[in-house]
């Protein structure tokens, strides 16, 4: 039975008559079928948050339940994909209705018609559990479509097909003791509660990003969590998309929430003529694109969030590292905030809604390496940019997301202005994995990679130190020693850890290039430092070939870096060795 | 459209009506609404539910009362009639004449909310904008479908310099059809008749349309304006394949009605008074800047907010900034040294820059010379800073020449005449020449190559390798 339209407020629409409503059913609202789902039931009553403008919608309109709830279809044809926050797939919304968004616009979220060759890597008859692999589809040259048991179905697999399929074609049946369970190639999950996983892992290895300030001083391990707070124009979203092209997760997620239209419309324009630096295969081939512009809804904005999560949970399950980037988490709070005062809940600090901790904790607790259901090893890594307001991070998004990760990117605006990128500041980021990962690091970056992050930290430390005792003093008056302690602050601020987005070489280092490259800085320092014991003046020391030479060094290739490095090494021995000249 | 007149109001606010009785009132829906002196107003309906309608009034309530006052439902919510006729004209704040010219007949009527373009049929802006101003065109590039707001201060020349712009404006080898729409927000008279006559006396008027709503005119036509502005420009830009530049000033007012209504209807506040939702409200204007694949015309935007006491984190300029391409700031210290355009490179940003320079559409160096500027610069701030602490004494050699290089930016980059139209040759040759007061080996932004070819410093004979090469 439909109901009807009793109130509308913006994207909240009070549904009067609805036959037993079921929280977080989804309705279609008024003559055009807006979206929209149940958020509240008070007395017969059911208040709605619509996805769609609800400009012109009336009271007495019809509301019909479509007694599902809010979900998104998973299987091959996602990657490659750009959806907006209730996974509508923006290209094929415009073949059906043009350039601007129509409301109630509809489209099948994954291509029906396309053929899929589905091949079965099981044996009729084999006793199959809860996420088991039945067969693989090649979905793009990157990525092999795991295609699994459903979640809740054990039971023995027959009627095998092997074949070319579509994506709603039944591949198997599951005998389970409740009867015979179809699996097609793809599935549905509802995006609000998580796909279950065995067990949560200890993370172990770093998300390697080719960004120097990430890899080297603050990095996120796979299956982490980290925050990238900044007011605007301090580069958070550059460092997202640096992040969605260049770091080694096999599934990319990016999920632009509440943010510009143009920056979208970059991504689409780029990202198909990037190439994966590991395979040469196009990027495109791996990654995800949710979409929901600032100007689009409100309510679906809030929906993005999880649209994206589930859609990662899904690749996970297959065992990929999947890496998902939301920017920005705060516009997906302030839609909480907006529809909570719509609503006229009780706000909690700055008119947020009082669980807004909750639920940006339960996300970012969907992150994780996870023992999965079917005995495989798969991650999620979560990188969330926060936008606080005039960049003060002491507001309530900002303080519940930095609780809830691990892993904290201070951007600094003083260093945008000066153009220093990323404007990572180096003395209040942190990250907590830093010593799970050693191990890693020593492993494959280099034996001496304790040492080598340490001094250099310790360096922009006593940087920071002496530039106080020098406002104070003046630079002539601090001992020589103390210069040169600037000099490496200087070349590891310019020489690595500037790194230019948009320069083709420096784009991305690989780990190899960053330790040959910070190792190269801290022999320098010793070399430096012994030359002056010996008498050497620090401007000879500040001019020499060795420092000229590392501060190019970010723009040679990496195929050429070994041999570089030599030539380098061979320069910062000769300054080692430099006789102060005699004072005629 | 009916024709029942609801007389049922039984509470006014100083802008809200609670019409009771109202069975099916739609969401957004226009309103007209009469006194019982003959007045009629126009509203909106902000929340409808069976048998109550609230409705915001876009007149002042003054002399309004409960059993004299009636309400008509117009059936659609807020239209426009759009046509190229209006070029040349001036309209109010509703979309009426006020240059007593007639009222536009005959052109499209399209609902002034517009649509959301679909991020997948956005053209990524990439055209070069020369505004013949330096500080923008080779640090903060405009480029064709951007949207770049301008924050100021109160008593600052924020309209000169957008008179400025929309007067300059050009795209280097093209000669497309290019049409300024003018949204003058809650302005006072003296402001619009400085862009009436900027735009006359320049004989851009006729490919101009004026929104014009005056601090004297009722506060929540302020709320709609900007629609309008964006309604005009949508059909110009994607009907008319013209590429339209939209000045939109002062957004502050346009924020402080939104407040108002916000209060009226007893809202829960956000920041400083501002609703919850003054973000996505922000969007809906400012997200209508852009191109469309396919399609000729674009809409550049150049909104102008005053930020209050100057204050950059203010929700005004701030949720302006999340929602836009970069920002110009304008600085109320070099504007007091006398200089104009008294831009602020350095908290000033271009995010659509890159798109728009380097070979083949300004040049190869475009974008080191501006990063080497801006590194410049802001190192000679620091020291500026330091030299009131330690005085200059203390300063080394390398840093009295970032003082200097500070200084002269200021004076000879920054500054321009309000009639002088800076190509961007002679800008990027400038700050080749502001550079080589600098050391060339500290020149760690400019590219080995560029340097040899473009770089005003003096080798060993004392010539300038440029002139060599």
């Amino acid at each position: 039975m439909s109901g009807i339209v009793f109130r509308v407020s913006g994207p909240v629409v009070i549904v009067d008559g609805l036959d037993n409503p079921s929280m977080y059913d989804v309705v279609k609202v008024g003559s055009h079928g807006l979206i929209g789902e149940i958020i509240k039931l008070d007395n017969g009553r059911a208040i709605v948050q619509v996805y769609e403008d609800t400009t012109g919608i009336r009271p007495g309109e019809p509301v019909e339940n479509t007694r599902s709830q809010l979900s998104v279809k998973l299987g091959p044809g996602l990657l490659g994909s750009i959806y907006d926050g209730i996974q509508r797939p923006l290209d094929r919304i415009q073949a059906a209705s043009g350039d601007f968004i129509e409301r109630g616009a509809t489209a099948e979220p994954i291509d029906t018609e396309r053929r899929w060759h589905f091949v079965p890597t099981v044996k009729e008859g084999a006793e199959l559990g809860p996420g088991s692999v039945i067969g693989e589809v090649q979905e793009t040259s990157l990525i092999k479509h795991r295609v699994m048991v459903p979640i809740g179905v054990r039971g023995k697999v027959y009627g095998l097909r092997e074949g070319d399929l579509t994506v709603d074609e039944r591949v198997a049946l599951i005998r389970s003791t409740g009867g015979d369970i179809e699996v097609r190639l793809s599935q549905r999950w509802n995006v609000r509660s998580h796909r279950p996983v065995i067990d949560k892992l200890a993370p172990h290895m770093p998300l390697i990003t080719g960004q120097r300030v990430i890899d080297t001083f603050f990095p996120v391990a796979k299956g982490g969590s980290a925050a990238v707070p900044g007011p605007f124009g301090s580069g958070k979203t550059v460092i997202q998309q640096q992040l969605a092209k260049w770091s080694d997760a096999d599934v990319i997620v990016y999920v632009g929430c509440g943010e510009r239209g143009n920056e979208m419309a970059d991504i689409l324009m780029t990202f198909p003529e990037l190439e994966d630096p590991k395979s040469g295969k196009p990027l495109m081939d791996r990654t995800i694109l949710i979409a929901n512009t600032s100007n689009m809804p409100v309510a679906a904005r809030e929906a993005s969030i999880y649209t994206g999560i589930t859609i990662a949970e899904y690749y996970r399950d297959m065992g990929y590292s999947v890496a998902l980037m939301a920017d920005s988490t705060s516009r997906w709070a302030e839609a909480l905030r907006e529809i909570s005062g719509r609503l006229e809940e009780m706000p909690g600090e700055e008119g947020y809604p009082a669980y807004l901790g909750r639920k940006i904790a339960e996300f970012y607790e969907r992150a994780g390496m996870a023992k999965l259901m079917n005995g495989g090893v798969g991650s999620i890594t979560v990188i969330g940019a926060v936008s606080p307001p005039g960049g003060d991070v002491s507001e309530p998004v900002s303080q519940n997301t930095l609780r809830a990760t691990r892993v904290f990117w201070a951007l600094d605006s003083s260093l945008a202005n000066s153009r220093h990128f990323p404007s990572i500041n180096w003395l209040n980021s942190y990250s907590l994995y830093t010593d799970d990962l050693m191990g890693w690091y020593e492993k494959n970056a280099g034996e001496d990679w304790r040492s080598v992050y340490g001094s250099s930290m310790r360096t922009l430390q006593r940087e920071a130190e002496i530039n106080d005792v020098v406002q104070l003093v003046g630079y002539d008056a601090i001992p020589d020693e103390d210069k040169l302690v600037l000099e490496v602050a200087r070349s590891i601020r310019e020489d690595f850890l500037q790194q230019s987005a948009f320069d083709e070489v420096d784009t991305f280092s690989s780990m190899h290039k960053q330790y040959l490259m910070i190792r190269s800085i801290m022999d320098f320092n010793s070399a430096a430092a012994e030359a002056i014991g010996r008498g050497v003046q620090l401007k000879d020391v500040r001019d020499s070939e060795a420092l000229r030479m590392i501060a190019r060094m970010k723009f040679v290739k990496e195929g050429e870096i070994d041999g570089y490095n030599e030539s380098v090494r061979d320069e910062i021995e000769r300054l080692r060795k430099r006789e102060a000249e005699s004072v005629i | 459209m009916s024709d029942i007149y609801y007389k049922t109001i039984d509470k006014i606010t100083n802008v809200l009506l609670f019409v009771r009785g109202v069975g099916d009132a739609a969401y957004g829906e226009i309103v007209n609404i009469k006194l019982d002196d003959g007045r009629t107003l126009s509203g909106q309906v902000l929340d409808s539910r069976d048998g109550l309608a609230i409705v915001q009034s876009f007149g002042d309530t003054r002399s309004m009362n409960l059993g004299g006052t009636s309400v008509r439902f117009s059936g659609s919510p807020a239209t426009l009639n759009v046509s190229t006729e209006m070029l040349g004209r001036i309209f109010d704040g509703m979309g009426r004449p006020r240059d007593g010219g007639m009222a536009i007949h005959g052109g499209e009527s399209v609902p002034i909310g517009g649509s959301a373009i679909n991020p997948y049929s956005r053209e990524e802006p990439a055209e070069f904008i020369q505004t013949g101003i330096s500080t923008i065109d080779c640090m903060n590039t405009l480029v064709r479908g951007q949207k770049l707001p301008i924050f100021s201060g109160a008593g600052m020349p924020h309209n000169r310099l957008a008179a400025q712009i929309a007067r300059q404006a050009k795209l280097l080898n093209s000669s497309d059809r290019f049409a300024v729409v003018f949204g003058g927000i809650g302005i006072n008279s003296e402001e619009a008749n400085f862009f009436k006559n900027e735009f006359e006396s320049t004989g851009a008027l006729e490919n101009t349309v004026m929104f014009l709503n005056l601090s004297s005119e009722p506060s929540m036509e302020r709320i709609i304006l900007p629609r309008l502005a964006l309604t005009t420009a949508e059909y110009l830009a994607y009907k008319e394949d013209m590429h339209v530049l939209v000045v939109l000033t002062d957004m502050t007012n346009y924020c402080e009605a939104l407040r108002e209504v916000s209060a009226a209807r007893e809202e829960v506040p956000g920041r400083r008074g501002f609703p919850g939702y003054m973000y996505t409200d922000l969007s809906t204007i400012y997200e209508r800047a852009g191109k469309i694949k396919g399609r000729k015309g674009s809409i550049t935007q150049l909104p102008i907010l005053t930020m209050p006491s100057d204050d950059i984190t203010n929700p005004i300029p701030d949720l302006t900034g999340y929602i836009t391409e970069g920002q110009i700031v304008l600085s109320r210290e070099i504007y007091r040294k006398g200089i104009y355009p008294n831009v602020n490179v350095l908290p000033s940003l271009s995010r659509l820059m890159n798109q728009g320079i380097g070979k083949g559409s300004t040049r190869e160096d475009h974008r080191n010379v501006a990063d080497q500027l801006y590194a410049a610069y802001a190192r000679g701030i620091d020291v500026r800073n330091l030299v009131e602490i330690v005085g200059d004494e203390a300063l080394t050699d390398s840093d009295k020449r970032y003082l200097r290089f500070s200084n002269e930016f200021e004076r000879r980059f920054v500054k321009q005449d309000y009639y002088e139209e800076r190509g961007i040759e002679s800008t990027l040759a400038l700050g080749w020449e502001l550079l080589s007061g600098l050391n060339v080996s500290e020149m760690k932004r400019l590219k080995p190559e560029q340097i040899e070819r473009y770089g005003r410093w003096k080798d060993a004979e004392g010539e300038h390798k440029a002139d060599k090469a």
